[in-house]
């Protein structure tokens, strides 16, 4: 029922209504707080942490933000739900495997997750579609102070919001951009652009995958540092450097089309043929691919609806998710059968990509591809 | 191709290998994808960079100085042994605890040890009442050992003066 619900809601990551940006898929805002007086979750005792269970989950279930949104206790989730919220980006990996009394608030657009238990007794997160730090702040810090109403924080005028990891003290905030970087892959910079970047003190890791073998090639951007700048600032510091990496993706792309079109038109026009005819596809084989598409939808190869098909894929094709669709438990070979037939639907009625860089013959959008879209919805 | 690197964490191989430097120091991690995993390194949510700098045999200075001072916290009675093992702390106290040690270790991991960011303005609130509030008590106690009881019972009117307030507050 819960699995449901989230399936049917509109999705902040499956279909942001925001017009998408090239580069970044998402961004997201998460804040560590904890109550006061009470240990932090990994060395509360059982009674401690069913207190703060009790106290927070009504607390955040009752927030303006979350009307007709989902409240469960983890304990209550099946695997496959708990997998599924991991794929989409609403719980994380830990409160999944979180021993007792761990719970999630989700609203119903998706858009704000709260987890109580997890390392620290809340977490607040915002995801918000495309390029939008300022968004998303405003909106994480709007729902952390109706809560602040309600609950006592621990927070040092000294140094902060108290956290279990003394990595997160501070502001508590990690900002991220999940970010598709297909021509530093495929030129290979990506490597030199960690390096570059993890001087200033910003994270990249891989989201499906580590280092340069993303598979997807989308990475997560993230703030290494809580203390000594406040939110503004490191939202600032973390755009500018977001900024740099666009424009080398940017350049990246331009220099593979000058030198070489042939080399990527041939993936991109592979990439389609597969999707369009494979009978088995492994979830790294489809991110890949996805995000082939992707870039082709940003060279306007293909209609700018396919945007949604392939955003979707990137969630959809995960394990989980895919398990769900087939309605039962199947293995990793059944899966990847489930998956490409799933895939070949999903394209079946996506126009052969343009091959031309000519602006006069470059696609026109909405106008056909429109009256191709009487798909189910 | 280089030979394979084994786990820092158990003796499997390694397939996550993370870089980072911080403050011109290099942290580099190795490890299985399960202990990837435990740490929470491939989860987007989870990863923290305590994780890397609590490594067995490559601690940076700051933390080795933390861990050396940090005997057990009086309020929660959380253990240096369990700092070492998982890079937490165990409740808000455990910051005391690790006392001005531990501001030179928070300097290091980041850009300051002082926080600039959003003050929660109820803890700040509570916090001042708190401070208030146990000044008047122990002032009280004081007074009442010494048999001054005039300034007992003024000191008690404050203490209930200010517990009223705080109570009005509050319904307001
Ligand atoms: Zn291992
Ligand atoms: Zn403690």
């Amino acid at each position: 029922m819960l699995i449901e619900s989230i399936f049917d809601g509109k999705s902040e990551m499956t279909e942001g209504s925001a017009k998408k940006c090239p580069v970044v898929l998402m961004t997201r805002i998460r804040l560590a707080r904890n109550l006061s007086e009470t240990p932090f979750p990994g060395w509360a005792k059982l009674p401690q942490r069913t207190q703060v269970l009790e106290t927070c989950l009504p607390a955040v279930a009752s927030l303006n933000q979350m009307k007709r949104g989902i409240t469960a206790e983890v304990e209550e989730l099946s695997d496959l739900e708990k997998q599924i919220l991991v794929e989409r980006h609403l719980i994380s990996r830990e409160l999944s495997g979180a021993p007792e009394k761990a719970g999630v608030v989700i609203s119903k657009d998706q858009s704000v997750s709260v987890m109580i238990n997890e390392e620290d007794h809340l977490r607040i997160q915002v995801i918000k579609s495309g390029y939008r730090f300022k968004q998303a702040w405003n909106s994480a810090n709007v729902v952390d102070s109706t809560l602040e109403d309600e609950l006592d924080y621990a927070f040092s005028s000294r140094i902060g919001f108290l956290t279990a990891c003394p990595t997160n003290v501070g502001t508590g905030m990690r900002a991220s951009a999940m970010m598709h970087l297909p021509a530093l892959v495929i030129s290979n910079q990506m490597e030199k652009v960690v390096r570059a970047v993890n001087q200033l003190g910003i994270a990249v890791r891989g989201l499906f995958g580590e280092g340069s073998d993303a598979s997807g090639s989308i990475f997560q951007i993230s703030n290494q540092t809580t203390l000594g700048e406040s939110e503004e600032e490191i939202i600032k510091r973390l755009s500018s450097v977001l900024k740099t990496i666009i424009d080398q993706e940017m350049n990246a792309r331009e220099k593979i089309l000058e030198k070489d079109p042939n080399k990527l038109f041939d993936k991109i026009g592979r990439a389609y043929g597969i999707l369009q005819n494979s009978h088995l596809l492994s979830s790294s084989e489809c991110m890949n691919l996805a995000s082939l598409v992707r870039f082709g939808v940003d060279l306007e190869m293909f209609s700018e609806e396919t945007r949604n098909t392939v955003d979707r894929m990137f969630i959809e094709c995960q394990p989980g998710h895919i398990q769900h669709l087939a309605g039962k438990s199947i293995d990793t070979n059944e899966r990847d059968a489930f998956r490409s037939e799933y895939l070949r639907k999903q394209f079946e009625n996506v126009e052969r990509p343009v091959f031309t860089m000519d602006n006069s013959e470059k696609r026109e959008d909405s106008s056909e591809a429109d009256s191709s879209k009487g798909e189910k919805e | 191709m280089a030979k394979p690197l084994k786990c820092d964490l158990c003796d499997e191989s390694a397939t996550v290998h993370l870089t980072q430097i911080l403050n011109n120091q290099i942290h580099k991690i190795d490890l299985c994808e399960s202990c990837a995993e435990s740490k929470g390194i491939t989860d987007p949510n989870g990863y923290s960079l305590a994780d890397l700098l609590v490594k067995p045999g490559e601690e940076s200075e700051g933390m080795t100085e933390v861990l050396d001072s940090f005997e057990e916290c009086p309020e929660c009675g959380y253990t240096q042994k369990e700092f070492k093992k998982t890079g937490r702390l165990g409740c808000e106290h455990c910051y005391e605890t690790f006392g001005p040690l531990l501001s030179s270790a928070l300097a290091g991991m980041h850009r300051g040890d002082k926080h600039k960011g959003k003050v929660p303005e109820r803890a700040v609130e509570r916090k001042s009442f708190e401070d208030r509030l146990s000044t008047l008590e122990s002032d009280l106690e004081e007074a009442i050992q010494k048999e001054h009881y005039e300034e007992a019972a003024r000191y008690r009117d404050q203490i209930l003066e200010l517990k009223k307030a705080k109570k009005a507050e509050e319904t307001a």
